[in-house]
């Protein structure tokens, strides 16, 4: 192997790319630093935070009057602004920036607009602050994933605008017209986003909300839309990408990613009304059927995942596709267990219990969560051009996710489901229900901390290299200044 | 889907059509929605809230009370039910020698087992259920016969299920009654119970002051946190406010100190003494106690 192939299997070119093609890869990287930064750094950020407040709301019920005077980290605060900061701060930002880097590369062009991706970045990092500290000073509008109020959803909505922006203009410069099975998922995301996102907020914030039960309905349909749908074409675009990457062989069958999509996108906006529900029977059985039917596309996804990431010869330890695998088996067992939620007899159990608590921080935190940590590690070292400063660390806080993960969902998926039945059975007094809780939520709250851990070493990561680069530009400058001036510029 | 526009088409019409479905449908139904007469009366439901309640709305909201609070209760079951509540001085042996000889009749012929059954335990205590299912007939023709007899029973419409079992609710709750909820606040975690009833179960504002200050000094067992951001902790010199709690002494703040609720407490008491859903609505039928015979 000669110099120029080395250089371009680490730039993440095929061997046998003319050195050119090299060259443009390397510009494409570039054009994504600035923007994948500032949308990477602040996500790591609140994923720290967001996972602190959630350990925060957990002691409420370790120790009860530990924020007994503290109105800011009182249960209904911190729960509140922890979903949020995972949801809002990380998760969505980080999956974005990967998004954008994914329509740089299938456009085989560097990133179009790359000044629009920054002020967004920016501007959605300051609605999740300011949104987040509203919700801590009891600020929150009240309604599930709409806590942030009109001051922090406004630059949001904005911001992500900006992004969808730059991403459809790259995505237009794409020399091969034919779209990727990525480029289905993705781009129908940024309209789900933009359309959920803004008609709820218009609907619910605007000063005058509809009646009564209208709004728990929009809400319902919102949240659905956006955990279940919205991050679920955003994880599965990104993974569609990546897998087939990894383990160098094509996506198994593209008939199926179209079926998938189509049907997720069909029947999978339509679940979300609780069963059970006070509202006009109509609708909570609408939305049963539609989960029923929600199940066809996380099938096809699932054999599709199966054929594309496993039985090739490929090791991962602990490396970007084990995220990545990781995250594709919780999409699957997750929005399973999610659509389960709807059937009739089921729900009747679970509905009141940390079973659905549990099944949305598995989507939140071991789907679209371990996806996108798992993009972030592949993307960055080329993006910066340099490796991770900490590779060890890298791996490592993919097992800390991984067992993370399933000490802090299992013990909530098994205590709900005790907890349900206990709560079904109008002789065993509330108390004793929430005393058998107890335990499991103890254990989980383990989880946390190891999640918590993880969450540092990938901040530990992304900052040092932003640092590094940072001096890098500090060195540059002064060594220009620096720099004798040659004669021919002193003589004009 | 070779283009982009194919994908944004497909992601319109989808979007557009749950949008339509799951949001413009249910403004069109409910979203006019206006207070309902209660049934067999000729009042109206809900009543709006006094400003105090409509104000504590507002600190349930802001305290984040509904991650651990619903305030929604469901029903499994409603059915037409017979209670014997007196045997006018007859032996329960008798009673049921003569219940027995009238279950040929045609009209409670085919319920002689389950009403049977009913009885198969007695010990002859009263009240009792004689009969609880959907057949209207069975209770009227048995009142009749038994009324002869000088035996009082009281019937009605009971709803069932295990949340009216823990008393958290008389009937399951309905579309209408949030009419007046802004933001409403339904819940979907059961923490604690569900506080559909709450006005009804403890409609004392102080004994609802203490509970948010101090939840076991009410109930023992409670896991709930204790709100005390709610309350102000001050010297009670020589003129005691008259709002003070009146503390159990583990959990008074110490000598000299009074607990006094500030407007936040007040206004969050009021509400939940508010929340009173315990009238039969036409989509949620029952018999209320007050009016059985």
């Amino acid at each position: 192997m000669n110099e120029t192939e080395n250089k371009a299997k680490q730039c993440g070119c095929s061997s046998d790319a003319p050195a050119t093609a090299c060259e443009d890869s390397a510009a494409l990287d570039a054009s994504c630093r600035v923007p994948l930064l500032a949308l990477f750094g602040g996500a790591a950020l609140w994923l720290v935070l967001g996972l602190l407040l959630g350990l925060a709301a957990a002691m409420s019920f370790h120790q009860p009057d530990l924020f007994a005077d503290c109105a800011c980290l009182t249960f209904g605060h911190a729960q509140a602004a922890a979903n949020d900061l995972l949801l809002y701060g990380f998760a969505i930002p980080a999956a974005l920036g990967v998004g954008l880097w994914i329509f740089a590369r299938l456009s085989q062009a560097p990133l179009a607009l790359p000044l629009v991706p920054v002020v967004a970045a920016h501007l959605w990092h300051l609605g999740v602050l300011l949104g987040t500290v509203f919700i801590l000073l009891g600020e929150s509008s009240g309604y599930a994933w709409l806590e942030y109020p009109r001051a922090a959803a406004a630059p949001m909505l904005a911001g992500f605008v900006l992004i969808a922006v730059s991403a459809v203009a790259t995505m237009g410069l794409r020399a091969r017209r034919e779209l990727h099975p990525s480029h289905w998922f993705l781009f129908a995301a940024l309209l789900w986003f933009v359309w959920a996102y803004s008609s709820s907020n218009l609907f619910l914030l605007s000063g005058h909300p509809p009646r009564g039960v209208v709004q728990a309905i929009i809400g319902w349909w919102f949240a659905n839309n956006l955990v279940f749908v919205f991050l679920g074409l955003l994880g599965v675009g990104i993974a569609f990408y990546f897998l087939p990457q990894f383990t160098g062989r094509p996506l198994a069958n593209t008939g199926y990613a179209l079926f998938a999509v189509l049907t997720l996108m069909f029947f999978g906006a339509w679940c979300g009304i609780p069963q059970g529900a006070p509202v006009p029977a109509w609708l909570p059985a609408l939305s049963a059927f539609a989960a029923m039917l929600s199940v066809l596309p996380v099938l096809a996804l699932a054999i599709l995942f199966v054929q594309t990431a496993f039985g090739g010869n490929v090791k991962c330890f602990g490396g970007p596709l084990c995220f990545i695998r990781f995250g594709m088996v919780s999409f699957v067992i997750s929005s399973v267990l999610y659509l389960g939620g709807f059937c009739p007899q089921g729900s009747r159990v679970l509905e009141f219990t940390w079973f659905n608590f549990g099944v949305t921080q598995w989507q939140l935190l071991g789907f679209i969560g371990m996806i996108a940590i798992g993009a972030i590690y592949e993307i960055l070292p080329r993006v910066m051009a340099k490796p991770l400063p900490f590779p060890k660390l890298a791996k490592a806080s993919f097992f800390l996710f991984a067992f993370g993960i399933v000490f802090y969902v299992l013990p909530l998926l098994i205590g709900g489901l005790l907890q349900g039945r206990k709560l079904a059975d109008a002789t065993v007094p509330l108390a004793d229900v929430n005393t058998g809780v107890l335990l499991f939520f103890r254990i989980s709250s383990l989880g946390q901390a190891l999640l918590l851990l993880g969450s540092l070493f990938l901040l530990l990561n992304l900052f040092v290299m932003t640092i590094q680069w940072k001096l890098g530009l500090v060195k540059a400058v002064i060594a220009a200044v620096k720099a004798p001036l040659t004669t021919q510029e002193v003589k004009s | 889907m070779k283009t982009g526009f194919s994908v944004f088409l497909a992601a319109f019409v989808a979007l557009g059509a749950s949008w339509f479905g799951l949001v413009y449908a249910p403004l069109e139904q409910l979203g006019g929605a206006k207070q309902t007469v209660i049934l067999q009366t000729s009042d109206t439901w809900p009543l709006q809230r006094t400003g105090d309640a409509t104000l504590g709305l507002q600190v349930y909201r802001a305290a984040g009370c509904a991650a651990c609070h619903t305030e929604q209760v469901r029903q499994t079951s409603v059915a037409n039910t017979l209670i014997l509540t007196s045997l006018g001085g007859h032996p329960p042996g008798d009673f049921k020698e003569f219940l027995k000889s009238y279950l040929i009749l045609p009209a409670l012929n085919n319920y002689s087992n389950s009403i049977l059954d009913n009885l198969e335990k007695w010990d002859g205590s009263v009240p009792v259920t004689l009969y609880a299912g959907d057949d209207a007939a069975v209770v009227s023709t048995l009142t009749e016969k038994l009324k002869v007899a000088g035996i009082k029973t009281s019937s009605g419409l009971v709803a069932g299920g295990v949340d009216i079992a823990r008393g958290w609710g008389v009937r399951q709750s309905v579309a209408a009654d949030y009419l007046y909820d802004e933001p409403i606040q339904l819940g979907n975690l059961r923490a604690g119970p569900d506080l559909m009833l709450a006005g009804v179960r403890s409609p004392d504002v102080n004994t609802q002051l203490l509970h948010l200050y101090a939840p076991r000094a009410v109930l023992k067992s409670s896991t709930m946190p204790p709100f005390r951001f709610l309350f102000e902790t001050r010297k009670a010199g020589s003129t005691p406010s008259p709002d003070a709690l009146v503390l159990p002494k583990e959990f008074a703040p110490g000598p000299d100190l009074e607990v006094v609720p500030t407007a936040d407490a007040r206004h969050l008491a009021a509400y939940l003494v508010s929340l009173k859903a315990s009238v039969p609505l036409y989509e949620a039928p029952f018999t209320p106690v007050t009016a059985a015979k």
